[in-house]
């Protein structure tokens, strides 16, 4: 378990240092910048906007800047008696480009706890929805009920969650008056986004557990349970569930980070301003701060999840041990 | 084994809370932001790059500081002429180089700190000060200093040492201020009325750099902290989501304010925004209504198309060989079927435009006659270039856009004409915002799509576009007749002699046709039709301030006004109206003396 952890920690921060300076240089390296504007600014009057943002530093020392710890500003290391320390390693994200109010600390301050919500909730039903029927089509295998619910899960996984959500805003908001139609200020406004976020991954979810279910229904152990006289529910849920579910949990970590990045088409036709709805658009308008800073996040969520699901792996299979993982 | 220890139902436990105190955390936060729906709500399109007025520059941030902040001049709402607002009386010296300003007596910061001539003094000199690096600076170099101070060289370019600086404003006295001007600029009244010239608090700022001296602070424009002097003050910002403006009861007109509290959605998507209103949760759309809409949507009283100071226009490139030729693009310009596009594709009211001043004519001044379309003629123009069947091949033409679908169908009809009438082999390339920018600032296209919204009420705000040392020509055109008659025109005050020296720069480019001018725009507002003191005028600017709900009987009245074929569409607001105090006494006392 020491090692696990250590290793995952390891594996963390390189991995989030790679994706760093990746993403620091592919922006630079896109054309136009993020003060190009159809209605181009003087050339004087550019030149104190980028001097103001570090613009017009060598990359090396903006890169340098970005990742700190050491606020490189006025006169060289340290320089800056007043903020001697500055940068990602500093926990400072910088200031955001297109968002001239704020820092990008603020604004994932502000639209992370929003994604949050939305992808949690997203997840919730995804299992609930997914587990349940994967069950049901499980256990009437072969059945008209089974049969249905495979349709409807393979409407889910190709239906894109855009048409989904449009689907849902046409008939429980427009027609039937029953959702608000977007917005993000009551529990009411999470509940159309985050069934139609969730949805392709219940339908995931529901795939799995019924295959994983149908496999290990034919197991010996549990045959020998439906020999004992037990319930055949019983068998289901305690004898094979356990064994049923893996597939599904391992997809879960990948699972949560689809729900976070995928986020964005949602967040736009919710109009949730989450971090999703930042995640495109903060690279198209060249606001490199904010894009990095989105990016660091995600991937800081992502890689974490991916270990808490390893982790609770081997919690439900006695045979894989977290020295392997 | 040591994994086993570590891998007890404890640790699993505090492993398993740690997203559960996260997601817990997120809804915490989430469902702590419920708000009373504002009297007044309005998409303003998408979120506003600042509230500071010297930093920002579009439309979204014009409606929203316009709410906050109030200068020397405003727009009214119809017509939308420059108007005075802190300013009592206007005074201009005989030579047109000096203004003198009166303030309005006792106005008040919504801190209740007084508001002098001094604060405008300072205001001026902030948004020329470099460090602001205000992109609306440059508009203000005809005041006396205003250039040398902003980019530390004169106008002939030598530097100059910026402590040396006379700026020409000055407060002589709290409610007098002094501006002197380079030239006579017939046009300056119309610059004080743009929202970029609002006065902001010098206390404030001055409190938060002292703070923070080299910090990235703009903590002065967050809710609570912000001192404003117009109808409104900030009460509630959420990034991306809504701004909440609530009555500023120290405003010097609150009485004639009606909505207490108003809200500014940033909704991105068209589609959203109008199931909004639709659902009566928004109250007026900005222009981005779906297209596919349009053609119901024309049918009723709550949308009407307005003409709108706005081109929409190809530029060339005239820096590369065939474009270079004048005769090959007027071929290119005369053979665009602009009614087509106009009426098949846009339909909302849009208008083909010849000319480079949208609709032909704004003001007192009228576009000379231009050429229309022509296949004949352009045929000819191709050939004399020497180019078409007889003559050297013309190669690949591309025409450059930003990625949106209109673009694309136009783009598309565009290079249709030109391949069917001319025989020209036209390909399509579309690029995201910033990298087509990036190409057109470059000259890096063969014909790339454009628009000019105009800033002020005043065509040269049009002309000055096209001009050699402007840094947006962007077309490589330079023509040396063309800069004179508008440096001319700048410093020209008689409307006649201004408008003639105008028409003779049109006449040049029109001749050589830097640009193809395509359409002219048109407003989209999609707006309750209880909404009263709503702005129709060509700049589409709205002030907040004017806004008020119609009572039954006067919503009737105002419908009786219109096209009586158009569908009746039910309101959402409030059947009893709502007016300010001011209107709502005088119409109690109109009601007794009509009985």
């Amino acid at each position: 378990m020491k090692r696990f952890v250590l290793r995952r920690a390891l594996g963390l921060v390189l991995t989030v240092w790679i994706v760093v300076t990746t993403a620091f240089l592919m922006m630079r390296v896109v054309p136009g910048g993020p003060f190009s504007a159809e209605r181009r600014l003087p050339a004087a009057v550019l030149a104190n906007v980028e001097a103001r943002y570090h613009l017009d530093w060598p990359i090396w020392r903006q890169y340098l800047q970005y990742l700190g710890p050491f606020n490189l500003d006025s006169q060289g290391l340290l320089g800056d008696r007043e903020r001697p320390f500055g940068g990602v390693l500093a926990g400072d994200l910088g200031p955001s480009f297109r968002y001239r109010d704020y820092t990008v600390n603020q604004i994932l301050g502000e639209s992370l706890p929003l994604s949050l919500a939305l992808g949690s909730l997203a997840l919730a039903w995804a299992v609930a929805f997914g587990t349940t029927f994967g069950i049901l089509a499980a256990a009437r295998r072969g059945t008209k009920l089974d049969l249905s619910l495979r349709l409807v899960a393979a409407l889910g996984i190709a239906l894109p969650s855009f048409v989904i959500a449009g689907l849902l805003v046409l008939v429980f908001s427009l027609a039937l008056g029953w959702s608000p139609v977007a917005g993000s200020s009551t529990f009411a406004h999470f509940i159309l986004p985050s069934l139609a976020l969730g949805a392709p991954v219940a339908a995931y979810v529901a795939r799995l557990v019924r295959t994983g279910l149908i496999e290990s229904l034919s197991q010996d152990y549990v045959r020998t349970a439906v020999a004992k006289g037990l319930p055949y529910s019983t068998v289901i849920l305690r004898h094979a569930a356990r064994g049923g579910l893996l597939p599904a949990v391992s997809y879960l970590g990948p699972a949560a980070a689809g729900v976070l990045t995928g986020s964005l088409v949602i967040e736009r036709i919710f109009a949730i301003p989450g971090t999703g709805s930042h995640f495109v658009a903060s690279a198209l308008s060249r606001d490199y701060t904010l894009a990095l800073g989105v990016t660091i996040v995600y991937s800081v969520l992502i890689y974490s999840l991916n270990a808490l699901v390893d982790f609770a792996y081997t919690r439900l299979d006695p045979r894989i041990a977290l020295e392997e993982l | 084994m040591a994994s086993r220890r570590w891998a007890s139902p404890l640790w699993v436990a505090a492993l398993s809370l740690v997203p559960l105190a996260l997601v817990g955390w997120a809804w915490s936060l989430a469902l702590s932001r419920s708000l009373p729906r504002a009297d007044f709500v309005f998409n303003n399109g998408t979120e506003v790059s600042s509230l500071d007025p010297a930093a920002a520059n579009g439309i979204p941030e014009g409606r929203v500081i316009r709410a906050l902040y109030e200068g020397l001049y405003t727009r009214e709402p119809i017509g939308g002429n420059a108007v005075p607002a802190l300013a009592v009386s206007t005074e201009l010296s005989a030579d047109r180089l000096t203004y003198i300003f009166k303030l309005r007596p006792g106005v008040v910061w919504s801190n209740g700190d007084p508001l002098t001539a001094a604060d405008f003094e300072w205001n001026f000199r902030r948004l020329l000060d470099p460090e602001t690096a205000s992109p609306f600076a440059g508009e203000l170099w005809c005041v006396r200093g205003a250039r040398e101070l902003n980019t530390g060289r004169d106008a002939a370019g030598t530097p100059v040492e910026p402590g040396s600086v006379a700026l020409g404003v000055k407060a002589t006295d709290d409610a007098t201020l002094v501006i002197e001007l380079v030239a006579p600029t017939s046009h300056f009244l119309e610059l004080l009325a743009a929202y970029q010239l609002s006065p902001v608090h010098r206390a404030s700022l001055e409190a938060a750099r002292q703070r923070s001296p080299q910090g990235w602070t703009s903590e002065w424009t967050r809710p609570g902290a912000l001192v404003s002097n117009g109808p409104y003050v900030l009460a509630e910002r959420r990034l991306n989501d809504r701004i909440r403006l609530v009555k500023n009861e120290r405003y010097w007109d609150a009485d004639r304010v009606a909505m207490r509290t108003i809200d500014a959605l940033a909704i991105e998507d068209a589609t959203t925004a109008f199931n909004l209103y639709f659902a009566g949760e928004v109250d007026w759309l900005d222009g981005n209504v779906p297209a596919s809409l349009i053609d119901r949507l024309l049918t009723r009283d709550d949308f009407d198309p307005e003409p709108y100071f706005g081109l929409y226009f190809y530029r060339v490139n005239t820096t590369k060989p065939p474009l270079d030729d004048p005769r090959v693009r007027r071929a290119l310009y005369a053979t665009i079927n602009r009614v087509q596009i106009c009426d098949r594709l846009l339909k909302a009211g849009q208008k083909p435009a010849y000319t480079l001043v949208p609709w032909g004519h704004m003001g007192s001044y009228a576009s000379p006659p231009a050429k229309k379309e022509d296949l004949d003629g352009a045929r000819q123009a191709l050939a004399d270039a020497g180019f078409g069947p007889e003559g050297k091949p013309i190669g690949t033409l591309r025409i450059l856009y930003n990625s949106s679908e209109q673009n694309r169908s136009i783009a598309e009809l565009v290079a249709n004409d030109w391949s069917e009438y001319l025989d020209l082999d036209v390909e399509l390339e579309n690029q995201e915002w910033k990298s087509y920018v990036d190409r057109q600032s470059n000259l890096q296209y063969d014909v790339s799509r454009s628009s000019w919204i105009c800033d002020y009420l005043d065509v040269l705000n049009f002309f000055a576009v096209f001009t050699s040392d402007s840094d947006n020509n962007r077309t490589g055109w330079t023509n040396a007749d063309y800069d004179k008659l508008i440096a001319e025109a700048r410093i020209t005050v008689d409307p006649a002699a201004r408008n003639s020296l105008l028409r003779r720069a049109e006449t040049i480019l029109l001749d050589e046709l830097p640009i193809l001018p395509i359409y002219s725009y048109v407003s989209q507002n999609l707006v309750d039709p209880r909404v009263g003191g709503f702005g129709v005028n060509p700049l589409n600017e709205q002030n907040p301030k004017y806004w008020y709900w119609m009572d039954e009987p006067e919503l009737a009245r105002s419908r009786r006004a219109l096209n009586k074929r158009e569908k009746k569409v039910s309101s959402h607001g409030p059947k009893e109206g709502l007016y300010s105090p001011k209107a709502q006494a005088e119409r109690k006392a109109g009601g007794r003396t009509r009985k």
